[in-house]
């Protein structure tokens, strides 16, 4: 117990502020779901590197949780899907059931080259190329893989597009 | 076997690893597996090509591991209307899924086993061969979806869990079939190939010089592995040489990646017993490291670093002190996050005894890499056949005698201290020179093959050149084909809810394997 406390002394505090000023940003959030975001992920046959950096969002520097975002395992309960990969034609069925069952707003934030416009895997027998072509995009995020703080100003531009069409109250 | 059974004529592949290219009828295939396996070889891949516009044949192709060098089977089936060879699952139970994938893509099947369907997934119609060379890549199907038939496990009181292929994390999608008595998993069966992306169709249309990119998309994890695999490959068909110094900054990349992966699985594998602190420590230090990438590599993640030639660009002056600053800082916080590991009662519970692989087993079903070392087998290429510039670094192979849980979280951390080892070395020792020479065209009809040992086994890139120079076909391997079927096996006996730890524990790429 003693090392685990000497450790957390020693690692201080990491988190960092994002670009955007957090009490607009949460007020945002607020505006648009009226409640904390809840995030549920979908890898739609990426390679696993895009997976690498959505999972970095959790991590002490970039402490999404903090910020009142967080990822949920059904998408009964998101407000938002993050989709990832040149959508393989085996995922297709299962992006589709996913994205059915997600509540309005239906938010849908298309992560890396792949999910934006089928990336170095294109169109083919196997991939249907963009997210765009199989659901409705709200905002892509190019990169390969995209850093994380690239993919929340994605989740933010999403957020503030729907906010902007949505009236507080 | 007998000892005095003499291998069929063999040429030299060019490689990086010494390779022996052997061809083979139907009956020296049989002769010369049952000689492999009676010499313990391990298979690395096995997979097809569509030869019938060059010389009328399919070609079976298969690569074994054998302590001081590496086999290269090629088998050409004439008889292109029956399309089959003599099936290897028997000896190599690896071989099966791998068999699978081969009829599914190339409609060339083994005489015995499996006839389900593994990478197709009516995505597109079972008459239609992706590889086959009368394929065109760009046809598209509608999805028409029919059951999988699961082996159903009957008894009283047994019921089935159905897990996937989306999961509850951020993870790849790949589908579980338990089959369970209260909460003892009594049988799991795993169904993958939902991120199968088209990758080998995808490498005959892309251009030479852009093939590294796509074979470090063949598991983002291990774009280092599979970029210098794809290197190691094509060069010696260019007469290409890596400058000594690139060779050693991809030796140095490779390393980073090891150890990027090893801390976010200790992270995670706390966070699954449950021991959130432990995610913290290590997504932190995960997240320097990454930072470090970018500052001294130029990417956080290095998918495009190694190409053709040497590596993209040179490091920037302040390397070697910033580099060995950050070992000296990552080192120590290992070192502490090791012992309160160790130390911690609740965790080393969870750990200790669970999802067993006893070494017969993983040796029996062809473990590779990583898991295998876990199971007590010391292989690691790096040591056993080491290319430049492992040849002239002090490799240290961490082997764990129990296979547990506990054993492949140990692996990790040995594996991490030994990377620094080697990483000193190289920034210490880094060669002058040049980091990129230029890349020629190929030479017409030559087949080369770049085995790398990344951080989760061994990944193989096989390419072949046509009469134009142009890459004819190219094959990429996942050492996570070998190491699925061995989670299904480590899960039998445990809890449902002690799978996701040792799940994690394997950490396999989905994508690697569906290619």
């Amino acid at each position: 117990m003693f090392d685990v406390l000497s450790r957390m002394m020693r690692t201080g505090i990491l988190s960092e502020s994002p670009e955007a000023s957090l009490d607009d940003l949460q007020k945002g959030i607020y505006r648009t779901v009226g409640r904390a975001l809840a995030i549920r992920q979908l890898d739609a046959g990426s390679c696993n590197g895009c997976e690498l950096e959505i999972q970095a969002l959790n991590n002490p520097y970039y402490n999404l949780e903090g910020q009142g975002i967080h990822f949920v395992a059904s998408p009964r309960h998101a407000d938002l899907l993050l989709v990832t990969g040149p959508v393989s034609v085996n995922m297709e069925g299962a992006l589709l059931r996913t994205f059915n069952a997600m509540p309005d707003p239906k938010l849908v934030v298309a992560v890396g080259a792949c999910g934006a416009c089928g990336g170095i895997f294109g169109r083919s027998y196997a991939c249907r190329g963009a997210v765009a072509n199989v659901i409705p995009v709200d905002v892509t995020v190019s990169g390969c893989p995209p850093e994380p703080r690239k993919i929340l100003e994605g989740i933010f531009e999403a957020l503030r597009a729907k906010g902007s069409s949505v009236t507080e109250g | 076997m007998s000892t005095d059974f003499s291998l069929p004529t063999e040429d030299a592949v060019p490689s990086n690893l010494p390779i022996a290219r052997i061809s083979v009828t139907a009956a020296e295939w049989l002769s010369t597996t049952a000689w492999l396996h009676a010499e313990n070889a391990r298979l690395l891949s096995l997979w097809g090509t569509d030869d019938r516009d060059r010389d009328g044949c399919f070609r079976i192709y298969g690569v074994w591991l054998l302590p001081k060098r590496v086999i290269l089977l090629e088998h050409r089936i004439l008889d292109t209307a029956q399309a089959c060879y003599p099936g290897v699952a028997d000896l190599f139970p690896a071989a099966a899924k791998m068999q699978r994938a081969v009829h599914d893509l190339l409609g060339v099947a083994p005489d015995t086993g499996d006839p389900r369907g593994w990478l197709r997934h009516d995505g597109w119609p079972e008459t239609v061969f992706p590889l086959r060379r009368d394929f065109n890549g760009a046809s598209e199907f509608a999805v028409a979806p029919k059951p999988y038939p699961f082996v159903q496990v009957q008894g009283d009181g047994v019921h089935e869990i159905a897990v996937g292929p989306v999961h509850a994390g951020i993870i790849e999608p790949g589908h579980f079939r338990f089959s369970v008595v209260g909460e003892k998993v009594l049988r799991l069966e795993e169904r993958l190939g939902y991120t199968h992306k088209g990758v080998a169709k995808r490498f005959q249309h892309l251009p030479q010089l852009d093939g590294h990119r796509l074979a470090a998309r063949v598991s983002g994890d291990s774009a280092v592995a599979y970029s210098w695999a794809w290197c190691a490959a094509l060069e010696p068909l260019c007469e290409t040489v890596c400058p000594p110094r690139a060779a050693s900054l991809r030796a140095l990349a490779l390393e980073h990646e090891r150890l990027a992966n090893h801390l976010g699985d200790l992270g995670a594998l706390g966070n699954d017993a449950g021991f959130a602190f432990g995610l913290t420590q290590f997504s932190g230090l995960k997240e320097a490291l990454l930072r470090v990438n970018a500052e001294i590599f130029g990417a956080r993640y290095l998918m495009d670093y190694v190409v053709p030639g040497g590596v993209v660009r040179e490091v920037p002056g302040h390397a070697v002190s910033r580099l060995c600053s950050f070992y000296d800082q990552l080192e120590p916080s290992v070192a502490q996050m090791r012992s309160i590991y160790d130390e911690h009662a609740g965790m080393q519970d969870r750990f200790r005894q669970t999802g067993r692989l006893e070494q017969p087993v993983a040796e029996r079903l062809g473990a590779l890499g990583m898991v295998a070392r876990a199971s007590g087998i010391s292989c690691d290429l790096r040591r056993d056949l080491p290319w430049t510039p492992y040849d002239r670094l002090p490799v240290r192979v961490a082997t764990q005698a129990n296979g547990d849980v506990a054993a492949r979280v140990q692996v990790r951390f040995d594996e991490i201290a030994g990377s620094l080892e080697l990483c000193r070395h190289l920034v210490g020792d880094l060669p002058a020179g040049p980091v990129q020479n230029p890349m020629t065209a190929a030479s017409p009809n030559l087949l080369g093959v770049g085995i790398i040992e990344g951080w989760r086994g061994p990944v193989m890139i096989a390419l072949e050149t046509g009469s134009d120079g142009a890459i004819r076909w190219a094959h990429a391997h996942d050492p996570s084909w070998q190491n699925w079927p061995l989670l299904e096996r480590a899960i039998l006996g445990n809890i449902v809810p002690d799978f996701p730890l040792i799940n994690k524990s394997f950490n396999l790429s989905y994508s690697g394997q569906d290619g």
